[in-house]
C-alpha cells in the first residue's frame, strides 16, 4: 500500500489504513537511527525545506535528522532570520521556495490553516507541524507509535489527555487520531480551557484530574500554553500546578502500567512532576526517539508515491 | 427627459400594489401608473419607452449597511466604485459607515462624502455619523450638526459602544434629533478576539471562537436602554437565533426596535469555514444551520425589519493572508439582491415582504426618502429579471475589491435595469 495523498495537514482526514501504514513503516525504519551509520541513500537528490514560523527544538531538529538520515537535503528556515521580518507575506515566501523546486515543505504557524494556504497554491507536498492550536499530524502519529509499541495495541485502551485542551493542537490532532484507532478518551482540564462541543468529538470531559486518571492505560499531560490565551484565563501558576499537576500521589488512580506521556517541552513542577516526568512511567524522551523514526517514515511515503 | 416602462410587473408595498401596469417618468420623478400608458404620450425629444414583459419594477432598493472605505481607504472601495457597484446590484441609495480615515465623526467629511457621491452620480449616498468621536466610545460627536451637514444616522458600526451610559445618552439625544442610532452589538470582552463562531466547528479548527452571545448579551441591553429612554435603536447585522428571539419579545412588548440582516447570515454557516477561506471572515460570525434557520423566520415573522449587504471591501493584501490576520467583512452590493430573491423563490418571503425590506423599510428606518412608486415621487426604480440565471463572477464587479465568498456561485435573479431620480444608471445588455 503507498500513501496517495499530496500532504499531511492533519489527522482529522486520515483513514485508519493510512494510519497503520504511516506505524508500520515507522517500525521498519526506526531501526537505522540505531546503526552505526545512521544514513540510507533512499531520499537522494531530495529537498526538505523546514519553514517554521514558531520557535521550536524538537519538531526542526526530529524533521532534519529524519531527512538526513534518508540522505534528503534538510534546509531549515526560521522566520526570525528570514526575509518575513523584512513583511513578506506567507504566500510569497512560499512561492519563493516554490521556485526554488523543493520536494517537501514542512511548515509551523501560529495560525491555524496556514498550512492549508500552502497545500492549495504549492504543487509540493506539505507536512504540517503545528498550525495554531489546530492540528500536528505528526506529534499523534509519534505518540500513537509510542502507545503502540509500549501496550501492543491502541484499540481498547483508555487514553487521558490533561492541560490546556482549547489551545492544544497536539490534543486535537490525538484525539482524531486516538479515536480513529479504537481507543477511548478523556478530556481534562480546567472548565475555561475545555473547548465548546468537544464531547461532540466522541470524547469524555472532566474537570477533576482525580476521575479523569482513574483506570487510565495512558495519561497524556499537556502544557499550560499561556502565549496563545488572550488573556490569563486562570488565576495562577500554583494553583494550576495544585490542581492539575501529576505527581507521585495521584498517578497510582491510573493503572498500574499506566503510560505516562508529554508532547514537550515541559515544565516541571506545573503540569508534570519531577519524579514523575523522570520515572519508570515515563515515555517522553522515546517519543522523541520515535518520532524521528515516524517523520522519516512520512518523508518516504510522500515522496516514495513519485518514485 | 421622458421614460416610459411597459409591461412590468410593478411591486409597491407602500400602496399595496402587486400589478402589471405601464410606469411614466418625467422630470425625474414618478409621473404616472396605468394598467395601459399610450406610447404616444412620449413622443418627441428625449423619450425612451422600454418593454418590461417578464420583469418586475420595484421601488429603488435601500442598502442601510455598506462601507465605501473613502475617504483614507481608496485603494479598498471609493464612493464612486461603491456607487457604482452599488446600481449594478440594483441599488438606487446606499447608507455608508463612518468608519473611514478620518472617521466621519465631524461635519467636514460628511460634506466630502456627499461631495463626492454627487461627483460619481450613480446612487444616492447617504452618510451615517460616528456616535462617538474617533469611535473611541467616550465622547458623543455633534449629531445635530451632523444631522445638519447631511448625515442620516448615528453608529460606529465596527466598534461595539461599550459604556451603556455613553450608549443611553446617544439613544435620548438622537431621538429628541428624530436621527436613528444603528448599533453594532458586541460584547468585546466575551468576543475575545475571536475570528469566527465559537462552537464544534472552532473547536474542530482550532480557531479562536466568538459566542452568540457577545452578540445577543448587546441587543438585550440595547433593548433594556431603548424602554427605559423610550426612545428607538436599530440592529445591525443581527446573525443569531438568540438575537431574534430577543427582538421579537421587545417588539412585542412594543419597545422600539429595528433590525437587519446580511444575506451571508441566511446563506452561510461555520461549516465552510473548514476552507479556512479568509472570504468568509466577517463579524458577526458565520453562524449554524440552527441560526440560519431563526434568521429566516425572523425574517418571515417581521421580526427583521432588513436585509443590508455590510458591503466592507478588502483588498488583496488584507485578504490573501493567513486566516488570523485576515481583516474582517465581506462585499456584497452585487450579489444582495440575487441571494435575497433564493427567499423568494423557496417561499421564505414572498415578493412585497423582500421589496419591503429591501426598499420600503431601509428608508422608513433612516427617515429617508424613497420606498415608493407613489406619484410625484423621486424616480427611483428598480427594475428585477427574476428568471435571469447568472454565475457570481467577481472579475466583473464594479467594486474594487474581491473578498466575496460568493464567487462562483450560480444565482436567479438580479437587476437589470437601476434608476435613480429618473436616470437610467444601469442597465444590462438584454
Amino acid at each position: 500500500m503507498k500513501l496517495t495523498r499530496k500532504d499531511v495537514l492533519g489527522l482529522t482526514d486520515f483513514t485508519v489504513d493510512e494510519i497503520t501504514l504511516v506505524l508500520d513503516t515507522a517500525a521498519s525504519l526506526r531501526e537505522i537511527s540505531t546503526r552505526s551509520i545512521k544514513k540510507v541513500p533512499t531520499l537522494r537528490g531530495n529537498t526538505v525545506i523546514n519553514l517554521f514560523y514558531e520557535p521550536s527544538t524538537r519538531t526542526r531538529t526530529s524533521f532534519e535528522i529524519a531527512a538526513k538520515r534518508l540522505s534528503a537535503d534538510a534546509i531549515n528556515i526560521s522566520t526570525s532570520t528570514s526575509s518575513v521580518v523584512k513583511g513578506e507575506t506567507l504566500i510569497d515566501t512560499a512561492k519563493t521556495l516554490e521556485s526554488m523546486n523543493p520536494d517537501i515543505i514542512v511548515i509551523r504557524h501560529a495560525c491555524a490553516g496556514a498550512p492549508h494556504i500552502l497545500a492549495r497554491l504549492l504543487k509540493q507536498s506539505i507536512i504540517n507541524a503545528g498550525d495554531g492550536a489546530h492540528e500536528h499530524p505528526t506529534q499523534a502519529l509519534l505518540d500513537m507509535f509510542t502507545i503502540r509499541e509500549k501496550k501492543g495495541r491502541i484499540k481498547g485502551l483508555s487514553v487521558t489527555l490533561i492541560g490546556d485542551i482549547a489551545h492544544s493542537r497536539v490534543a486535537r490532532s490525538n484525539i482524531a487520531g486516538l479515536l480513529k484507532m479504537g481507543a477511548r478518551i478523556t478530556v481534562c482540564g480546567p472548565a475555561m480551557l475545555i473547548p465548546r462541543g468537544i464531547s461532540t468529538l466522541g470524547v469524555k470531559v472532566e474537570t477533576d484530574m482525580h476521575r479523569a486518571i482513574k483506570g487510565a492505560d495512558v495519561v497524556m499531560m499537556l502544557r499550560m500554553q499561556f502565549e496563545r490565551q488572550q488573556r490569563m484565563v486562570f488565576p495562577s501558576i500554583r494553583e494550576y500546578a495544585g490542581l492539575y499537576c501529576l505527581n507521585e500521589d495521584n498517578i497510582r488512580l491510573a493503572e498500574k502500567d499506566v503510560l505516562v506521556m508529554h508532547p514537550g517541552p515541559i515544565n516541571r513542577g506545573i503540569e508534570i512532576s519531577p519524579g514523575i516526568a523522570d520515572g519508570p512511567h515515563s515515555s517522553i524522551l522515546e517519543q522523541v526517539s520515535n518520532g524521528v523514526a515516524v517523520r522519516m517514515a512520512l518523508l518516504y511515503l510522500l515522496t516514495g508515491g513519485r518514485q | 427627459m421622458k421614460l416610459l416602462l411597459t409591461g412590468g410587473r410593478i411591486i409597491d408595498p407602500s400602496q399595496n400594489l402587486d400589478d402589471i401596469a405601464d410606469i411614466l417618468i418625467e422630470n425625474g420623478k414618478i409621473s404616472k401608473i396605468e394598467h395601459t400608458i399610450s406610447p404616444s404620450v412620449v413622443k418627441g425629444k428625449g423619450a425612451i419607452t422600454y418593454n418590461l414583459t417578464g420583469k418586475m419594477i420595484v421601488p429603488g432598493l435601500i442598502d442601510i449597511h455598506t462601507h465605501l472605505r473613502e475617504p483614507g481607504f481608496e485603494y479598498k472601495e471609493t464612493i464612486r466604485s461603491g456607487a457604482e457597484a452599488a446600481v449594478a446590484g440594483g441599488f438606487t441609495a446606499v447608507a455608508c459607515m463612518a468608519n473611514t480615515e478620518p472617521v466621519n465623526d465631524n461635519r467636514s467629511v460628511t460634506e466630502f462624502i456627499l461631495k463626492e457621491a454627487s461627483r460619481a452620480g450613480y446612487a444616492r449616498i447617504y452618510p451615517i455619523a460616528a456616535l462617538s468621536k474617533n469611535l473611541d466610545g467616550k465622547v458623543l460627536t455633534e449629531f445635530a450638526d451632523l444631522k445638519n451637514a447631511g448625515a442620516v444616522g448615528i453608529s460606529d458600526d465596527g466598534m461595539p459602544v461599550t459604556d451603556s451610559g455613553l450608549m443611553r445618552s446617544a439613544l435620548e439625544y438622537a431621538h429628541s434629533l428624530k436621527i436613528p442610532v444603528i448599533s453594532h452589538c458586541e460584547d468585546k470582552g466575551l468576543a475575545q478576539g475571536g475570528v469566527m463562531n465559537e462552537g464544534f466547528v472552532s473547536t474542530e479548527l482550532g480557531l479562536s471562537g466568538s459566542p452568540d452571545i457577545a452578540e445577543e448579551i448587546m441587543i438585550v441591553r440595547d433593548i433594556i436602554l431603548a424602554r427605559f429612554t423610550g426612545t428607538s435603536v436599530h440592529i445591525a447585522h443581527v446573525s443569531t437565533e438568540g438575537s431574534v428571539d430577543a427582538i421579537r419579545t421587545a417588539k412585542s412588548s412594543g419597545i422600539r426596535v429595528t433590525a437587519e440582516t446580511a444575506p451571508h447570515y441566511f446563506t452561510l454557516t461555520e461549516e465552510k469555514l473548514r476552507s479556512f477561506s479568509t472570504s468568509l471572515k466577517v463579524y458577526p460570525p458565520l453562524r449554524t444551520h440552527r441560526d440560519l434557520k431563526a434568521i429566516k423566520k425572523g425574517l418571515a415573522d417581521g421580526t427583521i425589519d432588513a436585509i443590508a449587504s455590510d458591503h466592507a471591501p478588502h483588498s488583496s493584501i488584507e485578504k490573501d493572508v493567513e486566516f488570523d490576520y485576515a481583516a474582517t467583512g465581506l462585499i456584497g452590493l452585487e450579489t444582495s439582491l440575487g441571494l435575497s430573491l433564493a427567499l423568494v423563490e423557496e417561499h421564505t418571503l414572498t415578493m412585497t415582504q423582500l421589496v419591503e425590506k429591501m426598499s420600503v423599510n431601509p428608508a422608513r428606518i433612516l427617515g429617508i426618502p424613497g420606498g415608493s412608486l407613489r406619484k410625484a415621487f423621486p424616480a427611483d426604480v428598480t427594475i428585477i429579471d427574476p428568471e435571469a440565471l447568472w454565475t457570481v463572477d467577481t472579475r466583473h464587479f464594479r467594486s474594487k475589491s474581491r473578498n466575496c465568498p460568493f464567487d462562483g456561485m450560480t444565482l436567479r435573479g438580479r437587476a437589470c435595469m437601476t434608476i435613480v431620480g429618473g436616470e437610467v444608471k444601469y442597465c444590462t445588455d438584454s
